[in-house]
């Protein structure tokens, strides 16, 4: 009984951690994307992205 | 695990980009081009002086470019080609962010959760945001490029911080303070512009506004339930 639950307890803090790392990766991933796509001021960055950029309305120009 | 998860977000984002240029091509697109051909025009109605920004003049001289002279797809395929890029690229931002809020929070979830985290991401990022800075048709006037951004920033952490916060189980304190979070940066206000005048007519921005809101909602279902398909399949195969 008391075997089973530590190893219930640590199965579900090993999971935690990986849950935190995948959640935090595509947190960054998630941000750093969408920071160049929808709100850097480069000018071709811009232009490749103007329709995208009106039609989820980022603020632009 | 962490591999299939983000290949779910990926999968999710890719499936949302092309479904919304669909949507785009069709419902929101060609009003941009219309608003177009208004851009660096003199505004309507009383302003018969200087309306038009010096930026709105160099977006004038290219079509819809900022500074001259800097490079711009073509008009026709080649721009809705990299329309359709942008839209998967954007697509697969908002899957990392859609799958990190549901892998973060530890919850079930399936397809029919997914639409439910989508509508999430729908009133954070699209909802909330043009309550304040309503979407934008090229040539319309706004304020500061750079106070908007970060309004629209603080605008989508708080509101999303407010909703995990609303979804906390029975806890009072915790629902009125993202009562509180999620109302806030409309008090505040967001950056506004000097004058509403442009030429740009007011219904074609009246159609712009509910399109995108449209087309917005409809993205957010579409990838919380692609990622929410994708992600419980993932949990199955963690748990097997």
């Amino acid at each position: 009984m008391l075997e089973k639950t530590a190893s219930f307890t640590a199965a579900q803090s090993l999971s935690t951690q990986r849950r935190l790392a995948a959640g935090l990766t595509a947190a960054l991933l998630g941000t750093f994307m969408l920071l160049g796509v929808g709100f850097a001021h480069s000018d071709i960055l811009h232009n490749a992205a103007h329709d995208t950029r009106h039609a989820f309305t980022f603020p632009c120009h | 695990m962490i591999a299939r998860i983000l290949f779910a977000a990926i999968l999710a984002g890719f499936a949302a980009g092309v479904f919304v240029t669909g949507v785009q091509t069709y419902k929101v697109i060609p009003l941009i081009l219309e608003a177009e051909t208004y851009e660096g025009q003199p505004a309507a109605g009383h302003e018969h002086g200087r309306a038009s920004t010096p930026e709105q003049e160099a977006v004038a001289d290219d079509g819809h470019s900022h500074g001259a002279g800097v490079w711009a797809p073509q008009d026709g395929m080649e721009r809705l080609f990299f329309t359709l890029m942008a839209n998967i690229v954007t697509g697969v931002a908002f899957g990392f962010l859609l799958t990190a809020a549901v892998v973060l929070s530890g919850r079930k979830i399936s397809l029919g959760q997914g639409v439910l985290w989508g509508v999430g991401g729908f009133l954070a990022f699209s909802l909330a945001p043009s309550l304040g800075l309503p979407p934008e048709l090229p040539g319309m006037p706004a304020g500061d490029l750079g106070a908007r951004q970060m309004w629209w920033w603080s605008t989508v952490v708080l509101t999303a911080g407010g909703l995990a916060l609303l979804a906390l189980p029975r806890n009072f304190a915790f629902k009125a303070l993202g009562v509180a979070l999620i109302v806030v940066p409309h008090v505040v206000g967001a950056p506004a512009p000097e004058s509403h005048a442009t030429a740009v007519p007011a219904g074609l921005a009246a159609e712009f506004a509910s399109a995108t809101l449209a087309m917005s909602a409809l993205f957010w279902i579409v990838l919380g339930a692609v990622a929410g398909w994708f992600l419980a399949r993932a949990d199955q195969h963690a748990e097997a």
